[in-house]
């Protein structure tokens, strides 16, 4: 049985993911996030109790970088992108209230 | 009256001291105009990826062994994801699944005595950038110079149980690290950040209460407040009959109270998962091998060594290793100069004494062991008066002088002038017809206070020996 | 002299032999995309005048002997998921409208010192997510075989601009199929490269284990030679390996005599177009005419590609997607009240609604609960399939596949049912998941004259083994008609 996705469950997947959806947007989602879990529940057929989870397909090698400094003082260029900038620094909502 | 006991484990971040960011080729340098040390990296731009510091891998092993961790030989980083300004990426490069470093300990001391405190793990990870907030304009504003610093997390087991352990946890954390080179833990630049969790029960009870963790403890002292503050909060909850929330507390120091970190858009689930971007890490016995043999000498094998080998007592030995950095000028000077027991003596007196009116930290002490052990050279061949060594060596502790020159420039040599000396002294004996004849008579007490003159006269510049032997013979003559 | 007929390598060898200028053919794609764009739409910028400039720089680099590469001078066009120093680089989304990054992508700079000369930017679905370029924010592109169907995607762009002869050559992305499934739509070639062998760096991120940059082109000659010039070694990217083996064109001899070739019989059963079926089938017998050994085999985790895939992608792309919240680059909202309201403004308008979908979906599948059942789960499953390729490679040289069960759709009809496109990416994904070399070649036409594509599929690091094998079939098969004209390449 695949998880049933109820409101509580989208509620808390909006707050993970940042972002609000109407109640139309919602239900639709709803439907559609529960569709998708119920075609991959055929996952559940497998048995891979003795299979080690695959999060690399190459891992043989480690890699490096010296511990020299490469990077001279961007800020112009990091900053020229931003929505809202100020004294050299990134504005935002205020942080704490 | 029941009693409580508080529980208390902690979480320690650390920065490490490398030259560059654990994933870019920024500059971990402190201090710098805002965003002056980032890079598409640090700032997470679209398309950028980390490359992982060796040194940072090097410096967690170093750690965790001197910790007497077990290490993850197959070990990666995981994304920890969570939306806030000063984490550019919204995810953190840390571990969660296979840290670095787990199951060690490091052993306290307390007025109770030695006790061991359990490490359950130490990971790395990357710092956050620094918000500062814009009362005029009622905002925040980002600054990523400090984001992707090096970090190592130590996770202590909750085995602490008294403020008193904590800050005696924390202080050996930080020698050790300091000691390996590995960070220089300076709370008040943020380098050494602790976050408490605990929890009180009934004396005797076999559960552990509910747990808060405390953020925000810049200092130690505010570390030992945060702790009581906590500790009493709890127990009038409890006696209230009340529950204790397991949450995220922020301490105000100034308040002396700390606040609920509270908020829906907190959803506390943080989906960590292996971060694809960096491959797995292999850590081989060989190359375990090679940092253990790099190890330095660490503080209890230093103390032991300072009594056997230099045959300094228990307490000098402690003083001296408190601070790897002073340890080692200590020893070059006494390598130097040759006699360690005289030049612990310094250390113990004028070293320490200088450094805490100056109110520095040990680290920020530096002068040449070569002026420290010229000077002693000289006192000891009684070439300067100890008194003026001390104001001497207050020039070499401030400005590294050269003593040997500074000495000679401002006169302060002793000479052998017997000239010099032998009308100074008989001036002094006409000026002092009264003690004279008390002297005359037979009436040797009188001779410290002549003495004292002559030294007075010549500005140091005499050896008392000879300033006493020389005295004699011009009083003999007036017999 | 037909210019825009040429291939990039033809064109490469008459700039070399000072027949044609290197402004010639920049001339030639610009007239094509004056013509067709407006119509096909694969391009969303493009950089005319600063082209111009560029092919007179790179005409001079190649008279002083700067420039020696085959394919010094010739024009090409970069998926906008591809970061360029001062460019607009959107990855199709609103979220990104005015960002200009102010780096290169490895790509690009290996691009620039080989004299290839860009002219702009291609049109996709928005970061990747879609399988027809039809949730771009900026408007569809359209299959320039017909213009009511679909290109594929997720680049579209990329594969309608060489298909409408708007460029000779192009970079795409593939992290399900996104090069592979287009490029059989638009009747090009396409090779999605071993993992690790085309630096991702400046590459936006959409799933970074199942992401790789490749080139797109009219015939196998012209990708093996563009792969050659992106492929290397990357610093940058801790995932990018060390490869010397990518000299390719001398594997492209046309003699296949001995090798093995697998067809997976569940890449034919139901679901498979009967016309991409039988298209399919004649490739099998052109490959055993050529000497080539065909034996069909099974693989059984057939069933679970999808589902681990669209699991793993969409877990890595809600994480890589965070980074768009409206405080360093791109767009944010105007009106929020708090940081997190902002954050929120910022996301819910800036995303389309596939990338928000697979946010979701990634979200929840990492959710604290859910973790082991799904993501896990899909990592085990990986590995499995994973297993099961190993052990096909094992007795066969290059494995045969259809690149999509169907021809290009009529546009509107795919984004109605998510799951059922999903389902159109069976032949794709597992190529990603296990990190493999995969190319399709145009090997038909359906009855309404959309064009079909076979995908070839090589163990790690085979990539000469497909090239060769994808030429031999190319050469045997003859040339493709290009759209609208009938006539030949």
């Amino acid at each position: 049985m695949a998880k049933i996705i109820d409101d509580e469950t989208m509620e808390n997947v909006c707050i993970l993911a940042k972002l609000s959806l109407s109640e139309e947007e919602k239900e639709k989602a709803k439907a559609q996030m529960q569709k998708m879990l119920d075609y991959v529940e055929k996952l559940d057929e497998l048995d891979t109790s003795e299979v080690e989870p695959m999060s690399h397909i190459f891992q043989d090698e480690n890699v490096f970088r010296e511990d020299v400094v490469t990077n001279g003082d961007n800020k112009e260029a990091m900053l020229a992108n931003a929505p809202k900038a100020k004294e050299g620094q990134y504005q935002v909502p205020k942080t704490i209230g | 009256m029941k009693q409580y006991e508080t529980v208390i484990g902690l979480e320690v971040h650390v920065e490490l001291a490398t030259k560059t960011k654990i994933f870019c080729g920024c500059s971990t340098e402190f201090g710098g105009a805002p965003n002056t040390h980032t890079c598409p990296v640090c700032t997470g731009m679209p398309g950028s990826l980390p490359v992982l510091n060796k040194k940072v891998v090097e410096f967690a092993l170093k750690a965790g062994l001197a910790a007497n961790c077990q290490i993850h030989q197959y070990c990666k980083f995981d994304r920890k994801n969570y939306f806030y300004p000063d984490n550019p990426q919204n995810y953190q490069i840390s571990q969660l699944y296979l840290p670095i470093c787990h199951d060690g300990w490091v052993e306290i001391e307390t007025s109770a005595g030695k006790k061991k405190i359990r490490i359950h793990e130490m990971h790395m990870e990357e710092d956050a950038g620094k918000l500062i907030h814009d009362e005029w304009e009622d905002c925040s504003l980002v600054d990523y110079n400090r984001s992707g610093v090096p970090l190592i997390e130590i996770v202590s087991e909750p085995d602490m149980r008294s403020s008193e352990e904590v800050i005696a946890y924390l202080e050996k954390l930080r020698c050790m690290m300091q000691y390996l080179g590995v960070s220089d833990c300076k709370l008040q630049e943020g380098s050494m950040r602790a976050d408490v969790n605990l929890s009180v029960r009934e004396v005797g009870a076999e559960e552990f209460g509910t747990r808060t963790e405390m953020k925000n403890l810049n200092s130690f002292k505010a570390i030992a407040r945060a702790i009581e503050g906590e500790r009493e909060r709890q127990i009038e909850l409890i006696k209230e009959g009340k529950a204790v929330t397991q949450e995220t507390r922020r301490w105000d120091d100034n308040k002396e109270y700390s606040y609920a970190m509270r908020s829906k858009e907190d959803a506390k689930d943080y989906r960590y998962f292996p971060d694809p971007d960096l491959p797995p890490i292999h850590i081989s016995d060989a190359w375990i091998e090679e940092i253990k043999a790099e190890q330095p000498e660490l503080r209890e094998v230093k103390q032991a060594r300072y009594q056997e080998e230099y045959g300094l007592p228990a307490y000098d030995a402690g003083i001296l290793t408190e601070s790897r950095h002073l340890a080692v000028l200590f020893e070059e000077t006494a390598a130097i100069y040759g006699n360690a027991k005289k030049t612990a003596n310094w250390f113990m007196g004028e070293v320490l004494r200088l450094t805490k009116d100056k109110a520095m930290d040990p680290e920020q002490v530096s002068f040449s062991p070569k002026h420290l052990a010229d000077l002693l050279v000289m006192v000891e061949k009684s070439e300067v008066s100890p008194q003026n060594a001390k104001k001497v060596f207050e020039k070499v502790f401030a400005e590294d002088i050269d003593p040997v020159a500074y000495i000679e420039e401002h006169g302060l040599k002793i000479v052998e002038d017997t000239g010099l000396l032998e009308e100074t002294i008989n001036r002094i004996l006409d000026a002092n017809p009264g003690p004279l004849s008390e002297l005359l008579g037979g009436k040797d007490k009188v001779m410290g206070f002549f003495v004292g003159q002559i030294m007075k006269e010549m500005k140091g510049k005499a050896n008392p020996a000879s300033a006493r032997e020389t005295l004699m013979k011009e009083v003999e003559k007036r017999k | 002299m037909e210019l825009e007929k040429l291939t990039a390598l033809q064109l490469g060898e008459k700039i070399k032999q000072r027949q044609v200028s290197v402004l010639d053919g920049v001339k030639t794609v610009f007239e094509q995309i004056e013509k067709q764009d407006s119509e096909v739409h694969a391009y969303l910028d493009t950089y005319r005048e600063e082209a111009y400039k560029r092919a007179e720089e790179v005409q001079k680099g190649i008279e002083d002997g700067t420039y020696t590469s085959l394919l010094a001078g010739v024009p090409i066009a970069i998926k906008d998921n591809i970061c360029i120093n001062g460019k607009k680089t959107t990855c199709a989304s609103k979220i990104l409208e005015n960002f200009m990054p102010q780096y290169n992508a490895e790509v690009i700079d290996r691009l620039e010192k080989a004299g290839l000369v860009i002219i702009g930017k291609t049109n996709m679905d928005e970061f990747a997510m879609g399988s027809t370029t039809e949730t771009s924010a900026y408007g569809i592109t359209r299959n320039p075989w017909n213009l009511e169907h679909v290109p594929g995607g997720s680049s579209g762009g990329s594969c309608a601009a060489v298909a409408a002869g708007e460029t000779y050559l192009a970079l795409g992305s593939d992290t399900g199929g996104s090069i592979r499934q287009p490029s059989s739509y638009c009747g090009v070639t396409g090779i999605k490269p071993t993992y690790g062998t085309v630096s991702r760096y400046g590459l936006v991120a959409y799933a970074s284990s199942l992401d790789q940059i490749g080139p797109v082109g009219k015939d196998v000659a012209d990708c093996a030679a563009l792969l050659e010039i992106i492929a290397g070694h990357d610093e940058k990217d801790s995932t990018s390996m060390k490869r010397e083996d990518l000299q390719c064109s001398k594997e492209l001899t046309g003699d296949i005599k001995g090798m093995k070739f697998g067809v997976p019989e569940e890449y034919l059963a139901e679901g498979l177009d009967p016309e991409v079926k039988a298209s399919f089938m004649g490739v099998l017998d052109t490959l055993k005419e050529l000497g080539a050994e065909v034996e069909f085999f099974s693989i059984k985790t057939m069933e679970y590609m999808i589902p681990a895939y669209y699991i793993i992608a969409s877990a890595e792309a809600s994480s890589n997607l965070e980074r768009f919240d409206g405080v360093k680059y791109g767009f944010r909202a105007t009106e929020y009240e708090g940081l997190h309201d902002m954050y929120k403004k910022t996301r819910t308008a800036g995303f389309g609604e596939e990338v928000k979908r697979r946010i979701m979906l990634g979200s929840f599948v990492l959710s604290s609960g859910y973790y082991d059942a799904y993501y896990l789960k899909a990592l085990r499953t990986k590995a499995l399939i994973k297993k099961e390729f190993d052990q096909a490679f094992g007795k066969y040289d290059v494995l045969l596949a259809p690149a999509s069960p169907f021809t290009a759709p009529k546009i509107g009809e795919s984004l109605k049912d998510p799951l059922a496109m999903y389902l159109g990416d069976i032949y794709t994904v597992a190529v990603n998941l296990c990190g493999l070399p995969g190319i399709t070649v145009p090997c038909g036409k359906d009855s309404k004259g959309l064009p079909i594509g076979i995908q070839m599929i090589g163990d790690c690091f085979m990539e000469k083994k497909i090239l060769r094998a994808a030429h031999a079939y190319e050469t045997s098969r003859g040339s493709f008609a290009v759209p609208g004209e009938g006539g030949t390449r």
